[in-house]
């Protein structure tokens, strides 16, 4: 009975709050925070580690930029060199894009966006955010030590037998921070199962809790094997049990098969968040309903599944079987399609809106072309015969740039500006985040277009030194990469600056329609004074049957509904 | 519906989603290791397809003893941890402690045959490295497998162990309610244990002897 | 090769081929950048806020028809470039019976050539004109990748596994060769050049390379200190099959295969001797996996395909 009753009446009034009180104010100190099981709170604490690693990666990144100006290996060593492409790999897969959006903008939004108080296990949020730490510490002791000089991928047998840096503790700390990314996905998937609020049925869940929900299923399923191939090095390099070593009949190649079967669904871990905060943006400026709501779901859940079977596509020059390549190159191809879908149906979104072009909005505009662009080169690497040719070139460096960095990273930072006034009850200067985006597109394209020239002419990646004909194309990278640090370092600055300065944000300044939006900004503790029933579908713009109007903002309607 | 004591926590609104909760983190976790063993097996056998006689050889080496006692001696752990299980949602205080001491010594025994049998192994040498005395090139192979899972597996189980001899002795001071889900969900972490076991019984013991 | 790398040169039979998809992608990639851009930005500026552009509710016609139009559209593009692709990979270089084989032996960080009169060089490859190739290749250490961009050609070469690339240079002239899969230390060093001469160039290049057939003189004699001969020398009294011209004849196997004795049959039969078993011998050869060092093994196998010069000549 006791069940039912609380399932049915939802308490109209939360632990009684005040109401400037919010979750940043409701406790004080800083112990309140590192044991804090509040999921908004853990998304900032990720923010800060992030940011931390996000500038680590990026220093390597700079470093890299540096040597490679000039044809000669003359900034650094080539040993140097080639710790540096392994510690800007290393922390920027692990570190910072796997987490990236799950961990900050969906661990704030996810119970918010759902209707719920908080994360199904608000203790094991915490421990993945100290696990996180841990990792974390781990691997930048590796590189206190001298580092690691087996590239991200740690193929064997030059990480088990030939690399003489300090793999174990590398492979340790990525195993650890796998276990921090499965507590998170679990911890999602059965928020979204037990924790909707009356009424949010499945296909009433806004696209961005669709994307991180199929996220986490990928990161439970997926990771596992990263931690079995990572294990089985740690077993050969440090304890000497030969496992790969081909003097005794092992198959190097064993090595790739688990390593990818993690590393290509990662690909997807980075992305599909993304595609859940492009289609929330798009939406709220296009004043519509998104297009296509159940494709756009489908489309998810089918690159979530097929993301699992296409692994082989980065083996196609490594010696496995003709037959082999053909099947992945086919699966490669397929899993082209829902991304397709997607484009599609963000452009479609836009017609017969009624467009206006924040800050947030010019950052989902430059994702939809970079994406696209990274999509269609995808289309090269899926062909068998173009593979062989580009593979391991820049050609594969700058395609997967354009996904992780060019998607990813600026759906990061056009969810950061989006959610930036509920997060923290500011707004920031609506300027110079316009003129951040803009720089970051350019910024973008200019660093990372020249790679698909460079590298279809054959320049091979993890080059410290090259041939001279390739200079100008690293040269006009490495220009590019000064805007693109400078579009990063940017918001930075003006979003901190906003914490001060910026004024006050209303409950809901873009006039969208999410559960989020309905609490005040900052939320309370938890999350809602009165919780919220829903009766509808997301993305409420405009009555069913009609538009929005010309000029005036439709009277919006938010999903939920008070008691 | 009785509570038996337990409190409705931050984030839930009622008892039974919050019991629910339990045991689903609990199920997608083991999901998760399934995928773990999973694929460490499927290395092991994409390996003996390469060598399948040498890992015949070198399967027969293994001790066989050990491994059958130990099944059975896993086996009956699960069969305990499953009674427990019931009897702390039943409430059922003597037979639940029972059933937990048991689970706990069980589990503790297959520890110590497993620590026998490594020493055993280690005394015949089947260590890969210098003077490794199988000469088939790929049995070095399995040996190395074999020292790779049985550890893995074996700090499993002791992750089991403390886990229940945690909650047991929470449950015996009185700190936690004998309905609480917990024990439910360690249960079905301790049966995880037993299947992948039940895998590597046969992988490691069985398959050179099936034969011959 | 100064000034700017642009587009690679196609000095392979495969180039061209890959190069016509790679244009034809191209094209359709462009297309569908104006679509999508055009899309985006013609939205963007028609339905601008205060704009006077219709609104209202969406056609029926785009969400059906056009939705499953461009799913369907963009399932079969996918599906006929696969195809395209794929028919390309399968009809490209077979592996011809009387190519050139050349071996290519990769290790931290340099590559090594044996030509097959014995001829060897170390970062470069020199390659007749117009004649099929096979390169078989390996690795000492770690796996390193062959790589020339001209041939639009890669492999991954291997420790412990031979892998090979058929091709026919298709011009004359001096090609980078590079290293792709990350090595060490020195990685971006690791490359050469490959020259394509004419075949009579070529020719005349090879016999003026020194005659290196030490590594078979050394094969002989490890044929003999680590047992080989005990049972394979013709005057054996153990039942085991003749070496002399086995080299690249066509033998038959116990199961009723017949395989060519190529470099893998050989290496194959003497590290896994019960794979392939010759018709009638009894597979009482032991392995010699983990007995013999890696360049043992090329010192025998050298051997063993001098062996067919001997014979055939």
């Amino acid at each position: 009975m006791s069940d039912l009753a609380a399932r049915r009446v939802r308490p109209a009034e939360a632990p009684a709050e005040p109401w400037h009180d919010n979750y940043l104010t409701a406790e004080q100190g800083i112990l309140s925070w590192l044991t804090t099981t509040d999921h908004k709170r853990i998304a900032l604490l990720y923010m800060a580690s992030l940011l931390a690693f996000f500038i680590i990666g990026g220093f390597a990144a700079v470093m890299m930029r540096l040597e490679l100006f000039t044809p000669a290996q003359d900034v650094m060593t080539a040993d140097a060199y080639n710790r540096m492409f392994t510690l800007h790999g290393t922390v920027m897969v692990w570190f910072f894009l796997v987490p990236s959006i799950p961990n900050t903008l969906g661990n704030f939004l996810l119970p918010l966006m759902i209707g719920a108080r908080d994360l199904a296990f608000p203790r094991v949020n915490l421990a993945s955010w100290y696990l996180f730490n841990g990792a974390g510490l781990l691997l930048l002791l590796s590189l206190l030590l001298g580092g690691v000089d087996t590239g991200w991928t740690f193929y064997t047998p030059f990480s088990t037998m030939f690399s003489n840096g300090y793999v174990l503790l590398a492979a340790l700390a990525v195993v650890l921070v796998g276990f921090s990314s499965i507590m998170t996905g679990l911890n999602f998937i059965a928020t979204v199962h037990l924790l909707r609020a009356p009424g949010m049925y499945w296909f009433r869940l806004p696209l961005l809790v669709w994307a991180i929900y199929a996220t986490s299923i990928v990161i439970v399923l997926a990771t596992p094997v990263l931690t079995a191939s990572l294990l089985l090095i740690v077993a050969e390099r440090g304890f000497g049990l030969p496992v790969f070593d081909p003097a005794h009949g092992g198959d190097p190649l064993l090595f790739q098969h688990l390593f990818w079967f993690y590393s290509h669904p990662a690909v997807y871990i980075m992305i599909l968040p993304s595609f859940g905060v492009i289609s929330e943006i798009v939406t709220c400026f296009a004043r519509r309903r998104i297009f296509g709501y159940t494709f756009m779901i489908y489309a998810i859940l089918w690159i979530a599944v097929i993301g699992f079977l296409v692994w082989g596509h980065h083996m196609f020059v490594s010696g496995q079987s003709l037959f082999a390549s053909l099947v992945f190159s086919f699966l490669s191809f397929v899993i082209a399609v829902p991304s397709a879908i997607k484009v599609f149906n963000w452009s479609f979104t836009l017609y017969r809106g009624q467009i206006t072009f924040e800050a947030p909005m010019l950052y989902a505009l430059g994702f939809i072309g970079l994406f696209t662009l990274g999509g269609l080169t995808g289309l090269f690497l899926a062909s068998v015969p173009i593979d062989i040719h580009v593979t391991d070139t820049y050609f594969v460096v700058a395609h997967f740039h354009f996904i992780m960095v060019g998607g990813a990273v600026t759906a990061l930072y056009g969810g950061l500006s989006f959610w930036w006034p509920k997060i923290t009850g500011r707004l920031y200067p609506e300027g110079w985040a316009r003129f951040a985006a803009v720089l970051m597109f350019f910024g973008f394209i200019f660093t990372f277009f020249p790679m698909f020239i460079m590298g279809y002419a054959g320049m091979p990646r993890r080059y410290g030194a090259y041939p001279p004909e390739f200079q100008i194309w690293h040269v006009m990278s490495s220009s590019g990469a000064v805007l693109l640090a400078a579009a990063y370092l940017l918001p930075m600055g003006y979003l901190t600056l906003s914490l001060f300065r910026g004024a006050r944000a209303t409950d809901d300044p873009w006039a969208a329609t999410g559960l989020e939006w309905r609490t005040s900004s900052p939320p309370p503790r938890h999350n809602f004074r009165r919780m919220p029933v829903v009766d509808e579908g997301p993305y409420l713009y405009h009555p069913e049957s009609e538009g929005p109007h010309h000029t005036e903002r439709e009277p919006h309607e938010n999903q939920g509904r008070g008691a | 519906m009785n509570s038996g004591g337990e409190a409705l926590r931050e984030p839930w609104e009622s008892l039974r989603r919050q019991r629910e909760a339990a045991g689903f983190g609990m199920w997608l976790f083991l999901n998760s290791e399934a995928l773990l063993f999973g694929a460490l097996i499927a290395a092991f056998f994409a390996t003996r397809f390469y060598h399948p006689q040498a890992f015949e050889a070198a399967g027969k080496e293994a001790e066989i003893v050990y491994g059958t006692v130990n099944t059975l001696v896993l086996l009956t752990s699960s069969l305990t941890m499953a009674v427990a299980s019931f009897a702390t949602r039943a409430e059922l205080r003597r037979v639940s402690f029972w059933s937990l001491g048991l689970t706990l010594a069980l589990g503790l025994v297959f520890l110590g045959l497993k620590i026998m049998e490594w020493r055993s192994d280690l005394e015949k040498g089947m260590v890969p490295g210098p003077g490794f005395p199988m000469e088939q090139p790929g049995a070095v192979l399995f040996w190395g497998f074999y020292w790779a899972l049985t550890p893995l597996h074996a700090l499993h189980l002791i992750g089991g162990l403390s886990t229940v001899g945690f909650l047991t002795w929470q449950a015996a001071r009185g700190a936690r309610p004998l309905r609480s889900p917990a024990f439910e969900a360690a249960g079905l972490y301790w049966h995880l244990i037993d299947v992948v076991w039940i895998f590597l019984y046969p992988l490691i013991y069985l398959q050179g002897r099936a034969s011959s | 090769m100064s000034g700017v790398a642009f587009w690679p040169a196609e000095a392979s039979s495969v180039a061209g081929r890959v190069d016509v998809i790679v244009i034809a992608l191209l094209v359709i990639s462009t297309a569908i950048v104006l679509l999508v851009g055009g899309l985006i930005l013609g939205f963007s500026i028609r339905y601008r806020r205060g704009s006077s552009a219709r609104r209202g509710e969406l056609p029926e016609f785009i969400q059906k028809e056009v939705e499953v139009g461009w799913i369907a559209g963009t399932l079969f593009l996918a599906l006929f470039l696969f195809g395209w692709a794929s028919i390309t990979v399968l009809t490209a270089e077979q592996q011809k019976a009387d190519a050139l084989e050349v071996h290519i032996e990769a290790r931290q960080w340099m590559w090594k050539a044996r030509h097959p009169n014995g001829a060897r060089e170390i970062n470069t490859l020199h390659l007749p004109l117009g004649e099929p190739v096979q390169l078989l290749m390996q690795s000492q250490d770690v796996i390193h990748s062959f790589f020339v961009p001209a041939f639009r050609e890669k492999q991954d070469v291997l420790p412990g596994r031979t892998t090979q690339i058929s091709l026919t240079p298709t011009k004359e002239g001096r090609f980078p060769l590079y290293c792709a899969e990350y090595c060490g230390t020195l990685h971006s060093r690791m490359g050469g050049e490959v020259v394509v001469m004419k075949p009579e160039d070529y020719i005349r290049w090879r016999a003026a390379q020194p005659q290196e057939d030490d590594q078979s003189k050394e094969g002989e004699a490890l044929f003999r200190t680590v047992g080989c001969s005990g049972c394979h020398a013709p005057a054996s009294p153990v039942h085991a099959p003749d070496l002399t011209g086995l080299y690249g004849r066509m033998v038959n196997l116990a199961d009723g295969r017949t395989v060519r004795a190529d470099e893998a049959y050989l290496r194959d039969s003497i590290l896994q001797p019960r794979r392939d078993i010759a018709a009638g011998y009894a597979p009482i050869m032991p392995t010699f996996a983990g007995i013999l060092r890696e360049d043992e093994l090329q010192k025998i196998l050298a051997y063993l395909m001098s062996l067919r010069q001997e014979g055939g000549s």
